[in-house]
This record gives structure tokens, sequence and C-alpha cells, in this order.
């Protein structure tokens, strides 16, 4: 009897097993085999050899782009680009793993050490490659469009206004016919640079609707959440009611309505022209190495050429490296990725906004000074 | 196994299963090696057990005590964060329960005793297919198609049923409730449930039903008094296997609710208390990846709740079988 009381224990113990197996599944934070190998044999190009990098998921059909493109000239160069998130891709940059990283966001000044202590004691490199407006986007049945400002839409999102006939939407859309429906906000449940970008906005151009700063994590703890851009989109598109925000590259093969933000004193619909303008309008950060093109995004701009809800992509990377394959292929990458054709690429396969001109010279001239140690 | 030859053969039901001779008194190399294998897979899942609770106190310990900044304003502490995914882990679970359970037991029944043969082996090979169906599809299928679905019927609990902490609304908009999330997990537990409790049923002796019969009980009353009393420990390994993958199933949850880590018994809402393992998958690539260790912390505290569950079930049923002797 014991033997068999021993096997029925057993039993749970293996469910179990299963269950903490696939919670450990994703928890292989270890790149064991993100090292770089250079290879010996030369192409046309003169480049050659295997460089890991990874980071930003928003990145990853642009950074996909980018390889078919860079490939193309480059037979030998093999780019690897793991979409593990920002934050994981920066760490994993500071620890040596990849040689490169895509980030959402710019390295926060209490990295900006071990970013440092990466590339050898000298001045890390941050370049903006990837610009997206972020739509704000809803589904009501009867109104195509809509004229918000930022104030409107905090409050939305914070849960102050709960209908859609609210007297605050009313007057600023006073043609649309707007039904007596609660308003069903959508929000990203998953941590994500979206959301960084879009509660940044709210909080800089809310007027004090917004209570907190930016933060990837969705602050508010009233609202829909859901898993993922397309998560996002999809609750949208089926509920009544619902309004959201989701990078334009998901919104652009649905119907639905897109809101036109007030910039000064007009509605701005979003375009990637308006968000490379808002780029243009920014500063750079305060404290930005002469190799960091890192900004300080400028919500607030009264430009009605500028569509402010968007979000930057970083490219980072050391000014020098320990071999020069490595470094050709890093210079060489970032250099194709901030032309006009990486841009282009990006543009049809990502649907990101290309940078404006000027920023990417200054990126590239910071990009070409890559080299050997 | 080969120490309790008679107590074996004592008990009723394992007559099926038994191999040719038993007690042979010289093993051969087959037996040898065979015993070699079965004693290496035993030690190999204990080992890995171990190994998968060692990675999860080493890498999540640090996370009892994160700075609470890193898991956002919800919780001050990490008990208070921990213990409302835990809420809202159990309470999937037992939606999920409550609707599979009864559903599973009377399909597996239907199969092993009222159905005719000719339409149980293919309900029961259909039932079998649905547990080959990846989460991911039940988490689409949940999300798109029967949260929008149902969301009339939410509407009419609310309505209707409003006075019960449950079902008192706002209704969600998408429908993508905990509701929904529970019966999708119950959908996933049913093939589970179900098979191992047909085989379960299928082990009745026959002399004891033909008894049962004979002594004037109806079917039912046959079923109540042979089948399961026989198979009582059977069903609640089942329920356990099938609650195992309520608790830690990730994918489906995560797409299915929308979720907010809070603590609620409102079923139809849109903001629903998050589960452990959503919550993981949610949150792993964030930004700030300080959040790992916090999530590795809170695994941990599901592994160690999926384990004390276990062994409270094994220790219930046990003890009513005990009882019964």
């Amino acid at each position: 009897m014991i033997t068999t009381s021993i096997r029925r224990a057993l039993v749970p113990g293996v469910a179990a097993a299963a269950v903490a197996l696939s919670l450990a599944g994703c928890g292989s934070d270890d790149s064991a085999d993100a090292s770089t190998s250079v290879g010996g044999s030369s192409s046309a190009s003169g480049l050659s050899g295997t460089v890991a990098a990874g980071g930003s998921s928003a990145q990853e059909k642009a950074q996909e782009a980018w390889r078919a493109g860079f490939g193309a000239d480059n037979p030998d160069v093999t780019i690897t680009y793991d979409p593990v998130g920002s934050g994981t891709g920066r760490d994993n940059f500071y620890s040596g793993a990849f040689k490169f990283a895509g980030s959402d966001s710019a390295i926060p000044a209490e990295d900006m050490e071990k970013a440092t202590a990466a590339c050898g004691g000298s001045d890390v490199i941050e370049v903006p490659v990837f610009i997206s407006p972020i739509d704000i986007v809803f589904n009501v049945e009867g109104v195509d469009s809509l004229d918000l400002d930022a104030t409107t839409v905090a409050n939305i999102f914070n849960g102050t206004i709960k209908k859609w006939n609210d007297p605050a939407i009313a007057e600023l859309n006073a043609d649309a016919t707007l039904p007596d429906l609660a308003i069903s906000p959508v929000h990203r449940s998953d941590s994500s640079g979206t959301t960084d970008n879009f509660t940044d906005w709210l909080f800089q151009a809310g007027g004090g609707a917004w209570k907190t700063e930016h933060s990837s994590d969705w602050p508010v703890q009233s609202g829909e959440a859901a898993e993922g851009t397309s998560g996002v989109v999809g609750a949208i598109q089926d509920g009544n009611g619902t309004i959201g925000y989701a990078d334009d590259s998901a919104v652009a093969s649905t119907e639905l309505g897109k809101v036109s933000v007030k910039v000064g004193d007009q509605f701005v619909a979003p375009s990637a022209d308006g968000a490379a303008a808002g780029l243009a309008a920014s500063k750079l950060a305060d404290g930005a190495a002469d190799t960091q093109l890192a900004y300080a995004i400028n919500r607030t701009s009264t430009d009605p050429s500028v569509y402010p809800v968007f979000l930057v992509s970083y490219f980072i990377a050391c000014p020098t490296y320990d071999d020069k394959a490595t470094a050709d292929v890093v210079k060489g990458f970032g250099q194709f990725v901030v032309s006009e054709l990486g841009q282009k690429a990006a543009a049809t396969n990502a649907l990101s906004a290309p940078l404006p001109t000027d920023v990417a010279s200054k990126a590239d001239a910071i990009l070409a000074k890559i080299a050997a140690k | 196994m080969s120490t309790t030859p008679q107590l074996e053969q004592a008990e009723p039901g394992e007559d099926l299963g038994s191999p040719g001779p038993r007690s042979s008194t010289s093993y051969g190399r087959g037996d040898r090696l065979f015993s070699g294998t079965a004693l290496a897979s035993g030690l190999t899942i204990l080992v890995t057990l171990a190994a998968v609770f060692v990675f999860l106190l080493l890498k999540g310990f640090p996370g009892f005590s994160a700075d609470p900044d890193v898991y956002g304003p919800s919780a001050s502490n990490f008990w208070g964060y921990v213990g409302r995914l835990l809420f809202g882990t159990t309470l999937a679970a037992i939606i999920a329960l409550v609707v599979a359970v009864p559903f599973s037991f009377a399909l597996a029944l239907f199969t092993s005793h009222y159905a005719p043969r000719r339409l149980a082996a293919p309900i029961a090979y259909v039932i079998d297919l649905l547990a080959a169906v990846p989460s991911v599809v039940f988490g689409l299928w949940g999300a798109r198609t029967l949260a929008v679905t149902s969301q009339p019927v939410q509407r009419w609990l609310d309505a209707h049923l409003g006075f019960l902490p449950f079902f008192h609304g706002p209704v969600s908009a998408t429908g993508r409730t905990i509701l929904v999330a529970g019966i999708v997990l119950a959908i996933m537990c049913i093939p589970i449930i179900t098979a191992i409790s047909r085989e379960v049923f299928k082990q009745t002796p026959r002399l004891h039903e033909e008894a049962a019969l004979a002594l004037g009980a109806t079917r039912w009353e046959m079923v109540r008094y042979a089948v399961f009393p026989h198979s009582r420990s059977g069903m609640v390994a089942a329920v356990m296997l099938g609650l195992g993958r309520a608790l830690g199933e990730t994918m489906a949850v995560a797409m299915v609710m929308s979720s907010t880590p809070i603590v609620t018994l409102n079923l139809i809402s849109s903001t629903n208390p998050a589960t452990i393992a959503s919550n993981i998958a949610a949150n792993y690539k964030a930004e700030d990846n300080r959040i790992q260790t916090v999530l590795l912390a809170t695994g941990l505290v599901l592994f160690l709740f999926t384990f004390l569950v276990n062994f409270a079930a094994r220790y219930i049923a046990g003890r009513g079988e005990r009882a019964q002797r």
C-alpha cells in the first residue's frame, strides 16, 4: 500500500513539474549562444561575420527589413535580432551578449555607468532609428471621426469622463451625433513602449488631468486591459464604445476611427510626417554626450504640423569594439539603418515614420566613427 | 512494486493490466534493464522538480524584498501583490472547475456506461482531440469569439442577477472577463478530467456492477453505489490534473481576460483580477526588468501553492477512502 500512495502522490508532482517547467521556459535569460564569432572569408563589401543583437520588440519588423536590405549587399554577414524587450535588450548589451541593442527608450540615467563600462569606458552611442506615430482609435457606432484634446483624452482614460455624450466631448465635436453609451477605455496589459509614450503625452499635454509621469506599465486600475498591440486593437474592434491606443502600423489595416489631437488651436490626425516633425521640434536630453542623440520629446508643441503622440526607438552601440570585423559590421549596419534606403525599408515593412533628414545625417556622422580599438 | 504482490492482486480492478509471470525467482537481463530504466525515469522527474524549485528559489528570492516601485502602485509590499494574483488564479481555477467537473464526469459516465458502444468511441475520440488544441488557439477563440458572443449573456446576468456580488456590473463592453476566461479554462480542463475519469469508471469490476443491478438497483443507483465509490481516488486525480492546468494556464488567460491586479468577486466587469501565470507572461519582457525577479518569486508561490492544493486534495480523498474501509 505504501508504494501505491507514493505512486499517487507522484501524479500531482508530475503535473506541478509540467506547470513549473512551462514557467521556467519563460525565464531563459541567459543568452548563451549570443556570442560574436567572426569568420575569415571576405566578400565584395569586405564585411563578414556574425553579430548578435536584440531588444525592443516594436523594432522587430523594422529590424527584419534592415537585415534583409543590409544582407543583400553583404552576403557574408549574419546579424541576429532577438526581440526580448527593451529592458532585457539593454541588459544584454551591458553584459556584452548583444553587440548592439534596440530600445524603445533612451538609456536611463542610472544605467549610464554600466553602459559606459560595457564600451570600455567611452561614451555609448545612442541614435534614433525608428519613429512610429501612436494612434488613438475608437469604435463607436455612428461616429467616424473625433477631435479631442489631451485633457479630454486623459479624463477618458482615467475614468472621469464615462459617457460618449459627455459635454467635454460634445463641445469639441459639434457635428458628431454622440450616443448615450458608456466609454470603455482599452490599454495594454503588458509593459510597453507604446504605453510609455502615450502616458508621457497625457502627462505633458494633459494640463494636470493625468497625475502620473510616463510609465511603460499602465498606471491606472480602471479600464480594460488587453495583451499586446493586436490584443488592444482586437478588443477595440469587438466592443461598442471602446477607445484605445496602438502603433499606427497595427491600425492601418482596420477601419477604426482615429482621433485627431488638438495641437495649438488645430486638430491634427496621426501621420508619419507629423511624428517626424515632432521629433524635429524636440530638444536633446540634458547631459547627453556627443555620441548620444537621445531626445527629451516635447509633446506640448503648438505647431500644427506636429503630431505629438509618437514613439522613438533607439539603436544602442559602442564607439569601439575589440575586433575590427565586429566594429565594421555594426558601423555598416547602423549606417544602413539611418540611410534613406534603410528608413524607406522600415517605412514599407513596419509602417514607421522616416527620420527627419538632419537627424539622420547627425546619426550617420556618429555611427561613422565606430572603429576597432 | 514487486514487494507487495499479494496486495496488488487483492486490489480489485488491477487485473486488467497485470503482466505475465510476476514472481519469477531469477531476474533476467531484460528485467534488470527495465527496472533500471524505470528507476532512472522516476529519479529524473524528481531531480527535474527539485531543479525547477531551486531555480525559482535562487532567482526569485530577491523578488520577495524588491522595491515596491517595481510592481507598480497596486500593492505596497510583495505579499500584497502576490496575494492579489493568487486570488485571481484561484478564482479563475474555481470557475473553471465548477463548470468542468460536473460536465466531465457526466461525459465520462456517458461514454463508459450509458452510450451505445458505436457512439461512445467517436465521442471519446473527439474529446481527446480537444486536448491537442494549443492554448493560444483557445485564447484567440475566447478573446475574439466567445467573449463577444457571450457579452449579451453577461449583460443579462447583470440585469437579472446584479444583486449578487458576482454579477454586480458595470458589464465589460467587450466581454473579456474572468467569467469567459474561466469557461475557456474549463474547456481546456474537460478533456483531461474526462479522459482519466472515463478510464477509471471503466475499471469498475463487472461483478460489482452486476451485483448492484441484481439487487434491484437502477442504472443510476448502480453508478452511485458501485462505480463512484470504486473510482473515487481516480476521480480526485483527474480533477487535480485539471486543476493543475487551470492554475498554470498562461496564454489563454492572458489573451482572453482584461486583467488588473485587484481583488474583486465581480465576474463580469472590465477590471478582473490577474492570475499569476498570465501576469508573468504579460510582464516578463517589461521595460524595467527588475520585475523579472518579482515575477519569478510569484512563480515560486504558484509552484508551492499547486503542491499544497494537491497534497490537501490527496489527504482529503485518502481520508474518505480510509473511512470507508
